[in-house]
């Protein structure tokens, strides 16, 4: 090839052709999608917990998807009782779907572990509650504090079992507060409605169903 | 192709030959005085420039270790160094994807690209300040982007963390000007063929900015931004990493080895249907996912065709290499380039096949995926940078590596360092798949079966870091020599020359060493 215009428009048009298919006409496509009555948008405090959840990377090891119940097992796992679909996003922005589960899925964790003690104490140290766990412990989202420096007000969290620290009071953070209401907010069960439905039927069935 | 060059000793020549010199040279090597004249102005246009890119590609490869084998100690000692924020898997493990992947491999492809356009273009590098400047202002924006992923400020999608506002700008800027300075060398040029590398460089610098805009719209939302997100992420990789890769792979390989490439009309089909199918492949990274179900399936089904551009490019590779595989002893850019040539048909392959739904139902969300973007981004991408170093950078300074036992350490180290790497990881994802897809086993089966293979990645990241420090050292000896300078012993293999033809191998008298 000699020309250079050749080689710099068809390299131009090709990749314009791809964004068209790949981005512009699904963006065209799916500004119908409705959130569902049934979803709330995040509060003030959710947002900030879910940018914790970014700052911190949670998404690389954790997804926020269910798929096709024939073509996987996360219901079967409890990840949820059905595949979620676009309008159960409507709110996130970037999306979190994920694509490692180093950590299992968090889109209905909300649902499985309402406990915000829990989650508190899974933050500071995953391996008093789950000693089988490889998530990093998050000690920077508290303040480790002697009992007497406890304030009023102060959200103790109890750390159980042989790994707790004699003497240290944790207190959790602004941050890990939030990150917990932003978990705990994380239910996508409600039914789908006919909007979601009927997106998925013009698109030709659920994805990943033979 | 001009004529080919003789081996590695290339004699001063980045510009410090006298005239005579140039004519006797260019005797001795069969080449008219005019062409080695053209190439010599060539390399001297771009020296400084390919250096200072070299050297900072170097010390983000470097520091692109360290986050690489903190993150990976962490996943099996998750205890490990928890106490700062900035330390945490999620920040150092995107820490170490930024510096690698922007930080070196796009630093010494551009450096790369950079030497081999004037030499393609038979031209000097046009505006090589405005490249100096962009290839600085472009680093500039990584390690923005990096320091701030590191204190908690992210945009959130993956590959595309480095905050739009701050770190953008400098990517922006810095790659355009580069991009300058490269169309302005082609615009000006006297070589009226454009050989095929120049084909994957010129694409390189078009689509990236395509891509980066798309995937940096701010206004995305929802399922939609994750299109925008694994449309670039995905493209990233073939567009702008493997397009550069693959341009220099078809230099490198037929230079060295003194014959043309195999086929020129399998590099014109390889190139444009890379971009056809290559482009639409990003969906597959999502699926079973929340999309509309065609858009997945387009890209599973381009993920297929893929075979197209691979088999393409991969015969015309490796037949250029058949028949003269004994070259690979002599040359080590040969050997780094046509093992990285390897890795890319492998990889592509391999990526083909995971496209598909019944082998993605077992590896999607798990390390099989990390595994393959290190064939990928290590056994392919890497490995033709540091082949394309170990041909430019003597003929930067203007001679010779120092010690031919340190280019030895450096190959062993890095390809036993990856094979340790990519086999262990692979594994590990195959047994976490397994574990995932089978209903009756807790979550915890699935991570205690990979947790073997997360050691023997430990393991095989660490060997690549020591690896990457004896080239980092061996560069820095390289680049402190006096110019002109020649090491006491012959170094590579005793400096034999690669130029290889059926007649010299059976002329060649036998050696002890080899």
């Amino acid at each position: 090839m000699t020309r250079i215009s050749l080689i710099a428009l068809g390299a131009f048009a090709i990749m314009a052709g791809a964004i068209c298919i790949l981005v512009l006409v699904p963006q065209a496509l799916l500004s119908d999608v409705q959130p569902p009555p049934q979803l709330a948008p995040y509060t003030e405090r959710q947002l900030v917990g879910r940018r914790v959840y970014m700052a911190n990377g949670c998404v690389y090891c954790h997804s926020q998807q269910v798929r096709d119940p024939a073509f996987t097992t996360d219901v079967d796992r409890g990840w949820g009782s059905r595949a979620t679909v676009p309008a159960d996003y409507a709110y996130d922005r970037p999306h979190l779907l994920g694509t490692m589960r180093t950590g299992p899925d968090l889109i209905n964790v909300g649902q499985r572990l309402p406990d915000a003690d829990w989650h508190l104490i899974h933050l500071y140290d995953p391996r008093s509650v789950v000693d089988w766990s490889l998530m990093p412990a998050f000690p920077f989202l508290f303040e480790e504090k002697s009992p007497n420096e406890v304030r009023p007000g102060d959200r103790v969290v109890r750390i159980p079992g042989p790994r707790a620290r004699r003497g240290v009071a944790v207190v959790a953070k602004p941050e890990a507060i939030a990150l917990v209401d932003y978990l705990i907010s994380l239910k996508r069960q409600y039914p789908v409605a006919d909007t979601a439905a009927g997106m998925r039927t013009a698109f030709g069935g659920r994805n990943g169903a033979h | 192709m001009t004529a080919p060059v003789a081996g590695h000793a290339p004699a001063g020549e980045a510009g410090t030959l006298g005239r005579e010199n140039v004519r006797a040279v260019a005797a001795a090597r069969g080449l008219a005085p005019e062409d080695l004249e053209i190439r010599l102005r060539a390399d001297a246009s771009s020296a400084l420039v390919v250096l200072v890119l070299f050297s900072v590609a170097i010390a983000w490869l470097l520091i692109g270790s360290i986050f690489g084998d903190i993150a990976s100690l962490k996943l099996h000692w998750p205890d490990f160094l928890t106490r700062q924020g900035w330390l945490t898997f999620g920040r150092v493990r995107t820490a170490h994807l930024h510096a690698v992947n922007y930080g070196w491999a796009t630093a010494a492809l551009i450096g790369t690209s950079v030497w081999l356009l004037p030499r393609l273009m038979h031209n000097e590098l046009k505006a090589p300040l405005v490249a100096l400047a962009g290839g600085v202002l472009f680093t500039l924006g990584i390690a923005v982007g990096i320091i701030g992923v590191l204190a908690g400020y992210t945009d959130g999608m993956e590959w595309l963390e480095a905050n739009r506002y701050t770190a953008g700008p400098l990517l922006v800027v810095g790659g355009g000007l580069v991009g300058l300075s490269l169309f302005l060398t082609v615009a000006a040029r006297r070589a009226e063929h454009l050989y095929v590398s120049a084909w994957y460089i010129l694409g390189a610098f078009i689509w990236f900015p395509m891509l980066y805009v798309t995937g940096k719209w701010p206004t995305w939302t929802g399922v939609e931004s994750a299109a925008a997100n694994w449309f670039f992420a995905h493209n990233v990789l073939g567009f702008w990493l493997t397009a550069m890769s693959v341009g220099a792979a078809y230099y490198f390989i037929p230079k060295v080895l003194g014959r043309p490439i195999y086929s020129y009309q399998l590099s014109v089909v390889g190139f444009w249907s890379l971009a056809m199918f290559y482009s639409l492949n990003g969906m597959h990274h999502l699926v079973g996912g929340p999309l509309p179900t065609w858009m997945i399936t387009t890209s599973i089904v381009a993920s297929v065709f893929m075979f197209i551009p691979v088999v393409a490019t991969g015969i015309n590779l490796h037949m250029t290499v058949v028949g003269r595989f004994g070259a690979l002893r002599y040359s080590p850019t040969l050997r780094f380039v046509v093992l990285g040539a390897i890795a890319y048909t492998a990889v592509s392959l391999q990526g083909s096949f995971t496209a598909l739904r019944e082998v993605n139902r077992v590896t999607h969300f798990t390390h099989w995926t990390v595994a393959h973007s290190h064939v990928g981004g290590y056994a392919f991408v890497t490995f033709v940078a540091f082949g394309a170093m170990y041909y430019i950078v003597p003929r930067v300074v203007g001679h010779e590596w120092p010690s031919a036992r340190l280019v030895r350490w450096h190959f062993n180290t890095v390809l036993a360092g990856i094979a340790i790497y990519v086999i262990s990881l692979t594994w590990a994802g195959v047994a976490q798949g397994l574990a995932l897809l089978d209903a009756r086993l807790p979550f915890q089966v699935s991570v205690e079966r990979s947790v073997p293979g997360l050691y023997g990645r430990s393991l095989g990241g660490l060997i690549l870091t020591i690896g990457h420090v004896i080239f980092a050292w061996h560069f820095w000896r390289m680049i402190r020599m006096p110019t002109g300078a020649q090491p006491t012993r012959p170094p590579l293999h005793e400096a034999q020359p690669v130029l290889y033809t059926d007649e010299a191998e059976a002329a060649r008298p036998r050696q002890g060493a080899v």
